[in-house]
């Protein structure tokens, strides 16, 4: 245990002034509904031009179902998620075709009317938050890139990246394993390995609030591994400032092999884990973004004041 | 926003206050006081002519609040009336003959508060008296001596009354002082003395009170006039100020009793002591003092009522309970107010049974929960049918404790099903999403925050307090308002950064 002074010397940031001096005052709640809805996101991040997993299709009311055939044509990958879910529930991803068969991500196989089935359940609103009516998303199944398939177990790692201000101040990359069920979610024991903003080369990780070097399953070390086309990445994430208005925004952001980084979701209230996963507190990185009296316009500004003031190369 | 929670305190501790110390409302439940009934016995025998019969009573006695007063005089006319810094009481009547008996009686609170030195009336500096000779040269000595070990008017005639009982005493005082004398020509002698520095004395007759106190008389106390107020001295100890258990009846010149018309007056005293409730008379002296504040209070409304209320008082205690454990230490919970609800069922199990019984249901329906995942319904339907299966869960529960011999299952009756069904839906979903370490840490989370509540909302005094003094409940809200504003760390977060504050301090 700390004191509260040391931590505060240390520049960690707690949930109490997260919540007073950032996210009530940089986040205005009229923006909310924007992120919550992955659609509403979907169709934002289209019009500004940034780069998302292709939306194949939307389903509204139950009538639609019949032209699911329509929709997916003759894909043999896709992914059905409900538009206003909350963490990994109620996605269905979909691997393959067999025959009339369709082929879950785990081997699993599902009938046409067991998918039908599933999107009925998704517009009635079992997985949305508050019950309320939902809609189904169907689009692309993001390929993993292969830089870090040494270091996860399954899944699809993603990259989180905080942008204060339209400034980039922090990121990680969230790395599935087998006690997560091939989840990115640190809660559940996926590691978090902070990437240094300069660089875009990976830190140790953590794991369920203690420092590791070595990915359980696999042993090899998370150190050190290059993401590709960072400086992308942290403009997608810069750029997202502008779409949503939201001065504390957290972007996740996937890496995909064909066709790099598309942004998965947009989150108005970002946890603190970020500064276990780089072992670094954001307060001192916030504050300076806080004290600077002008903010470029542009992204790639952006982007080149986060990584001067926060890289270590 | 810190003005308007300034605001708030002082307005609670301002009512508080003067509820306290103006009505004297107990801080502390089934607080007693000591409430004195004294009776004067007044006794003369009519001649056959009309009479007037005067009797000195008290008037404001000083660390006693008057409650009652009370005269039994039929075929008398009584009038009362302010003389100087004493009240009287004159009857009158016609043709009175044979023995006359007239009763008056007066309930007093003690009231340490009320224990004031009186600064009226303002009194002439005596004249240096004619003493003789040897009584001249013993009374400079003394007060000479007295003089030079004492520094003020008050010290002076405490020193004055110390050497003057002093039991092996300088040959000054032998010469001044009458042993064979009685308590009141004592006085007498003591005042004839300090008439020779100038100090103005008069005589406070006062009454020692004794539970059963019968055929009681007054004893003469000095007051010492030092240019402010009058102060009080027991004569013979020299102790300043009166005592607790002694009531001023009258003091200075005026007589104990008068009669015009009648003879043979004698006066006879009695007392008793009864402990009453503080409360009752904090009504009643609000009664006496016109004040509404107490009539606007709780305690007005009717019973069923108030009883509600005492519980619905505490609410607030408990919500302050979550903001601190919530915002200050870091326990999770379901819902915000969720703990509360929880608390205000366990006033009908008893902490210890309220939790096992809460974990038990819990657990029940978590498992009855999963079964219904398989049959993917939708949310509504998916809530009413665990509502309905976890009141038949209550039931199955009381009937077999009932025949296990444990009373406790019986307790159930009123617990709360709708919060229970939330808490078994809301655990089942975190189970879902974030796994079931999360789920379980926040269900005993919210378990133990109900705790903390239930302890402090159903605390005597914490009860007592919110349904006596609501306005303290400003207080809360000061605190939450505040506690709005806070952005320091909490407790668990001090743990959960150790490891980063560790690598970064190593940098």
């Amino acid at each position: 245990m700390r004191s509260p002074a040391t931590l505060r010397r240390l520049g960690i940031l707690g949930m109490n002034q997260r919540n007073g001096d950032y996210i009530s005052i940089y986040n205005q709640r009229r923006f909310y509904p924007l992120v919550d809805d992955k659609l509403k996101t979907k169709q934002l991040a289209l019009e500004a031009g940034i780069a998302i997993p292709e939306l194949y299709g939307v389903i509204e009311i139950e009538h639609q179902i019949r032209n699911l055939d329509d929709v997916l044509a003759d894909r043999r990958e896709f992914v059905i998620k409900p538009a206003q879910g909350s963490g990994g529930n109620g996605i269905m991803v979909i691997g393959g075709r067999h025959g009339s068969q369709f082929v879950r991500s785990s081997g699993a196989s599902v009938s046409r009317a067991e998918l039908e089935h599933f999107i009925s359940n998704v517009l009635s609103g079992m997985y949305s938050l508050g019950g309320l009516p939902d809609k189904a998303i169907i689009e692309y199944r993001v390929q993993p890139h292969a830089v870090f398939d040494a270091v996860s177990y399954q899944g699809v790692p993603d990259i989180r990246t905080i942008v204060f201000r339209g400034v980039p101040v922090a990121s990680m990359v969230r790395l599935p394993t087998r006690q997560s069920d091939g989840k990115a979610n640190l809660h559940q024991g996926a590691i978090g390995a902070g990437i240094d903003l300069a660089s875009g080369h990976t830190v140790d990780g953590v794991w369920f609030n203690n420092v590791l070097a070595a990915h359980p399953d696999s042993g090899n070390a998370v150190r050190g591994i290059q993401v590709p086309d960072w400086d992308l990445l942290l403009e997608l994430a810069a750029r997202s400032y502008d779409l949503t208005q939201l001065g504390y925004l957290g972007v996740d952001v996937v890496l995909d092999r064909t066709h790099g980084p598309l942004v998965l979701e947009y989150n108005a209230r970002p946890g603190l884990n970020i500064q276990l996963a780089n072992q670094m507190g954001l307060l001192n990185r916030l504050e300076k973004v806080r004290a600077l009296t002008s903010i470029p316009d542009s992204a790639a500004k952006r982007v080149e004041l986060g990584k001067r003031l926060f890289g270590d190369a | 926003m810190k003005v308007l929670a300034l605001l708030l305190v002082i307005t609670a501790v301002g009512v508080c206050y003067y509820k306290v110390s103006r009505l004297g409302v107990p801080l502390a439940p089934d607080e007693s006081t000591e409430v004195w009934t004294v009776e004067a016995t007044l006794t003369f025998d009519g001649i056959g002519q009309s009479a007037k019969a005067a009797l000195a009573i008290p008037s404001v006695p000083p660390g006693f609040t008057v409650l009652d007063e009370s005269f039994v005089s039929s075929g008398f006319g009584l009038a009362t009336e302010d003389e100087g810094a004493n009240r009287v009481a004159r009857w009158a009547a016609r043709d009175l003959r044979g023995k006359q008996t007239l009763y008056y009686r007066v309930v007093l609170n003690e009231d340490g508060n009320n224990n004031r030195d009186r600064e009226t009336p303002v009194p002439i500096y005596p004249d240096i008296p004619e003493y003789s000779a040897p009584e001249r040269a013993a009374v400079f000595a003394l007060l000479e001596n007295v003089r030079s070990r004492s520094a003020d008017t008050g010290s002076f005639a405490q020193e004055m009354l110390r050497r003057f009982n002093d039991p092996t005493p300088d040959s000054e005082v032998k010469v001044l002082r009458d042993d064979t004398a009685r308590p009141l020509e004592q006085v007498h002698k003591l005042q004839y003395v300090l008439a020779g520095a100038r100090i103005p004395t008069r005589i406070a007759y006062v009454l020692p009170l004794a539970e059963g106190l019968r055929h009681g008389s007054l004893r003469p106390w000095l007051e010492v006039y030092n240019g402010e107020r009058w102060l009080a001295f027991n004569p013979i100890t020299a102790d300043q100020g009166f005592a607790r258990d002694v009531l001023v009846w009258h003091v200075g010149a005026l007589p104990l009793v008068a009669l015009d018309g009648a003879e043979n007056a004698d006066v006879d005293f009695s007392a008793t002591r009864a402990s009453r409730d503080v409360m009752g008379l904090a009504q009643q002296r609000a009664r006496l003092l016109n004040s509404d504040i107490l009539e606007y209070s709780l305690l007005s409304l009717p019973i069923a009522t108030q009883n509600t209320y005492k519980v619905l008082l505490t609410v607030p205690l408990g919500a302050l309970v979550v903001v601190v454990l919530r915002n200050f230490i870091g326990f999770r919970t379901f819902g915000t107010f969720m703990p509360v609800l929880i608390a205000l069922a366990f006033r009908e199990t008893e902490l210890i049974w309220g939790c096992i019984l809460f974990t038990l249901l819990v657990a029940l329906g978590l498992i009855v929960r999963f079964y219904l995942e398989r049959l993917k319904l939708l949310l509504v339907p998916r809530l009413a049918s665990m509502l309905t299966i976890v009141i038949l869960l209550m039931a199955f529960v009381s009937i077999i404790s009932h025949r296990l011999g444990m009373e406790h299952g019986l307790s159930i009756a009123l617990f709360p099903m709708v919060i229970l069904a939330m808490t078994i839906e809301r655990m089942s979903i975190v189970w879902d999403e974030a796994g079931p370490k999360d789920a379980i840490l926040s269900g005993l989370g919210s378990l133990a925050v109900a705790a903390v509540g239930f302890l402090v909302m159903t605390h005597p005094l914490m009860e007592y307090l919110a349904f006596v003094f609501p306005e303290l409940l400003l207080l809360v809200l000061a605190f939450t308002l505040l506690a709005g504003r806070y952005t320091g760390y909490r407790v668990s977060e001090l743990w959960r950064f150790r490891s980063a504050a560790r690598a970064i301090a190593r940098r």
